[in-house]
């Protein structure tokens, strides 16, 4: 018994001093929030989506390296970063890490929506902006489709977009009068893009001529793109995953569909051009968040400054993604005026007109940015810059 | 119109793929009654083969399908010898169930040495021409899939009815213990058995890869078990009953999906397997023809 006793005498106390230690590596912390702006990267550093969480990451750097010239309101910022290795239970850890010990004023991450949707419990009873610059599912700012998150915000357009920019391309720079839709029937993704394609072609005067499905893994389409040979459409949208796309793009072409075929950023793949073939791509379209080949002088100087940095490597969207986060953060805490999470967030919402490297940003009331798309055509299976695309 | 006969060549040109898989099948259920499950992977590992054969040996088409086919009808006899050779005696439920643990084995075998992801069969090994016949596009590589499809059943057929080992896998098809009495050596019977299967199911493989592009470790699932829908449909155990099969399904996959039922495509093809086995379970091919290989 006694043993015991001293046992848990000897418990507490380490209990006691730890929570101590906490205090004081606590307020150490608020002294220094007088020099310095501490702001969080909860990325995917390691583990299955690793080069998510580094593309950002580099994009991250590079933003901050320049914001920190001048600093924020005459403040450095600093950056505390964790690794979530590519698993929801590490992200939550993570972001109680950031918000708990590190006393970050804003958390940026995760890159996929599902380790960003593992933070927003704390994210939001903490009271700090949560910032993902990858995540696109509708659902990480508005929970259940109705409740905002309110201190949830995202940096790149979410997926059903791409489906309206598709639509206004076709419509009005390709000037087709009638399509065909064949989607992956599986695939949420697949589903949202083509009903707002259809939606926004449909208004514009174009005619859906025919809607086909597959199921992913699928690797005969010959049948569904028979079907849709026979009503001779001027165009297809297929809004599907580079793996089924690139033989559906090979089959169309050798069943002699040659009019234009486009789809959305899930083309975006070195193994799209394996699978489809060079000769098969051309005359293909896709939306995208960003391309290097972008003449806008804004996205030049961005390509300029990474590759200075990163040993003559081309950006990807992933990097101008991570890279418009920080600034956009950054953007927030200037017009804040203070370190003040609450004030930031309110800032954060009230986003319009920002001109970042991929598009002028500006935020809806579910905190969906609203901006610029670019088109990127195939062209003997490398994607050249086609146009940029305003949303109306 | 036009559109109908474009739906029939999708549907020959897939059919004939499955045509080539069902004759492993249907050849050893004929012979040792059991259904080996793990066709579908040799069919996997064949295209596997011939994806490397042309990429790292630098063959083409006919050298890459040679090897292929002869790698897989060692791969056939060893998994014979190994998994099913010790079974032959016991229930067949045994070595059913064998017959699964093989094919989950190579799968995941597969997986394990060299990953999960997809590889994509060069483009440029055929040149790619369709040839148009009143509308209907017909691409030269449906053309060869048919050729080599056909050359290869014709082939079978001269095996099975003009050789030596022919009348012996015949033979030990309709009575083992009979056949054993006359002096033929089974076990080399039932290897050659797996052997031709293998091959035939290799063969399949890199013309699936060549037609289709894409192939994974996981890929040879569902048409190994649309091959043994077919097999059925045909009359498992008869030759000629599973290329009719294999086409009979092929066909009906593309007409269901012309019909707009795309999405239905497989749920057909498993109900058209119930149907035949509950009005016709000795398949199309089952009453009039005895011969069994």
């Amino acid at each position: 018994m006694r043993k015991k006793k001293l046992a848990g005498l000897f418990m507490s106390l380490m209990v006691a001093a730890g929570v101590l230690a906490g205090c004081n590596s606590s307020t150490s912390g608020d002294e220094k929030k007088d020099e310095v702006i501490k702001i969080g990267a909860n990325l995917e550093l390691s583990g299955g989506v690793a080069s998510y969480g580094q593309s950002i990451k580099e994009g991250i750097d590079l933003a901050l390296e320049e914001i920190n010239k001048e600093g924020i309101n005459g403040k450095k910022v600093q950056l505390v970063q964790v690794d979530n290795k590519s698993e929801a239970p590490e992200a939550i850890n993570g972001a109680t890490k950031l918000i708990s010990q590190d006393k970050v004023v804003a958390i940026i991450g995760a890159a996929t929506s599902g380790n960003t949707k593992a933070q927003i419990e704390i994210a939001q009873s903490n009271n700090v902006p949560l910032l993902t610059p990858t995540g696109t599912a509708a659902d990480v700012t508005v929970k259940d489709g109705k409740v905002l998150n309110d201190f949830v915000f995202r940096t790149c357009f979410i997926d059903p977009f791409q489906g309206t920019v598709a639509a206004n391309f076709a419509a009005n720079e390709l000037k087709v009068k009638t399509a065909a839709i064949f989607i992956d029937s599986a695939s949420d993704y697949s589903k949202g893009l083509a009903a707002s394609f259809k939606e926004l072609f449909e208004k514009e005067g174009g005619k859906i001529v025919k809607e086909e499905a597959y199921v992913a893994k699928d690797t005969d389409f010959h049948a569904q793109l028979t079907n849709i040979k026979g009503e001779k459409p001027d165009f297809i949208f297929v809004p599907g995953y580079y793996e089924e796309v690139g033989l559906i793009v090979k089959q169309a072409r050798e069943l002699g569909i040659d009019v234009p075929m486009m789809g959305a950023d899930g083309w975006d793949s070195p193994k799209l051009v394996e699978l489809a073939g060079k000769d098969a791509l051309n005359n293909t379209f896709i939306t995208n968040h960003y391309s290097s080949g972008d003449s806008d002088p804004k996205v030049q100087d961005f390509v300029k400054a990474f590759k200075a940095k990163y040993k003559d490597k081309s950006p990807d969207a992933f990097n101008a993604l991570g890279y418009d986060s920080a600034y956009f953060l950054a953007d927030a805490i200037k017009r804040a005026g203070s370190s003040d999470s609450k004030k930031i967030q309110k800032a954060l919402a009230e986003t319009d007109g920002l001109e970042l490297v991929t598009g002028k940003m500006k935020l809806d009331k579910d905190h969906n940015p609203i901006k610029s798309a670019v088109i990127l055509e195939y062209k003997n299976g490398e994607q050249t810059f086609k146009t940029k695309v305003n949303p109306e | 119109m036009e559109q109908f006969i474009q739906q029939l060549v999708n549907g020959i040109s897939l059919g004939s793929i499955y045509a080539l898989i069902a004759l492993g099948y249907t050849m050893v259920y004929g012979i040792v009654k059991l259904i080996n499950f793990a066709h579908g992977d040799v069919f996997m590992v064949g295209a596997f083969i011939g994806f490397y054969s042309i990429t790292i040996l630098d063959l083409g088409f006919f050298p890459a399908l040679l090897i292929a086919m002869t790698a897989c009808a060692i791969f056939g006899v060893l998994i014979e010898r190994i998994a099913y050779k010790p079974l032959r005696n016991a229930t067949r439920i045994a070595a059913l169930i064998t017959a699964i643990g093989v094919s989950l084995f190579i799968e995941y075998g597969t997986i394990y040495i060299r990953g999960a992801q997809p590889e994509a069969y060069p483009n440029n090994i055929i040149p790619l021409k369709s040839l148009d016949l009143f509308g209907v596009k017909i691409s030269s590589q449906s053309v060869l899939i048919l050729a080599v499809s056909l050359f290869l059943m014709i082939l079978l057929q001269f095996i099975v009815h003009k050789t030596k080992i022919g009348k012996a896998m015949r033979a030990v098809s309709h009575d083992m213990d009979a056949a054993k009495l006359m002096g033929i050596n089974v076990n080399n019977t039932i290897s050659a058995t797996f052997a031709i299967g293998s091959a035939l199911a290799g063969a399949a493989g890199v013309i699936f890869g060549m037609y289709y592009t894409k192939i994974e470790p996981l890929m040879g699932i569902i048409p190994g078990l649309k091959a043994f829908v077919a097999a059925v449909l045909g009359g498992i155990g008869i030759i000629p009953g599973a290329m009719a099969g294999g086409l009979l399904l092929g066909v009906i996959e593309s007409l269901v999906s012309a019909a707009g039922f795309s999405l239905w495509r497989d749920g057909v093809a498993f109900v058209v397997l119930i149907l035949i086995l509950i009005f016709r379970p000795a398949g199309l091919f089952g009453k009039n023809v005895r011969e069994k290989v």
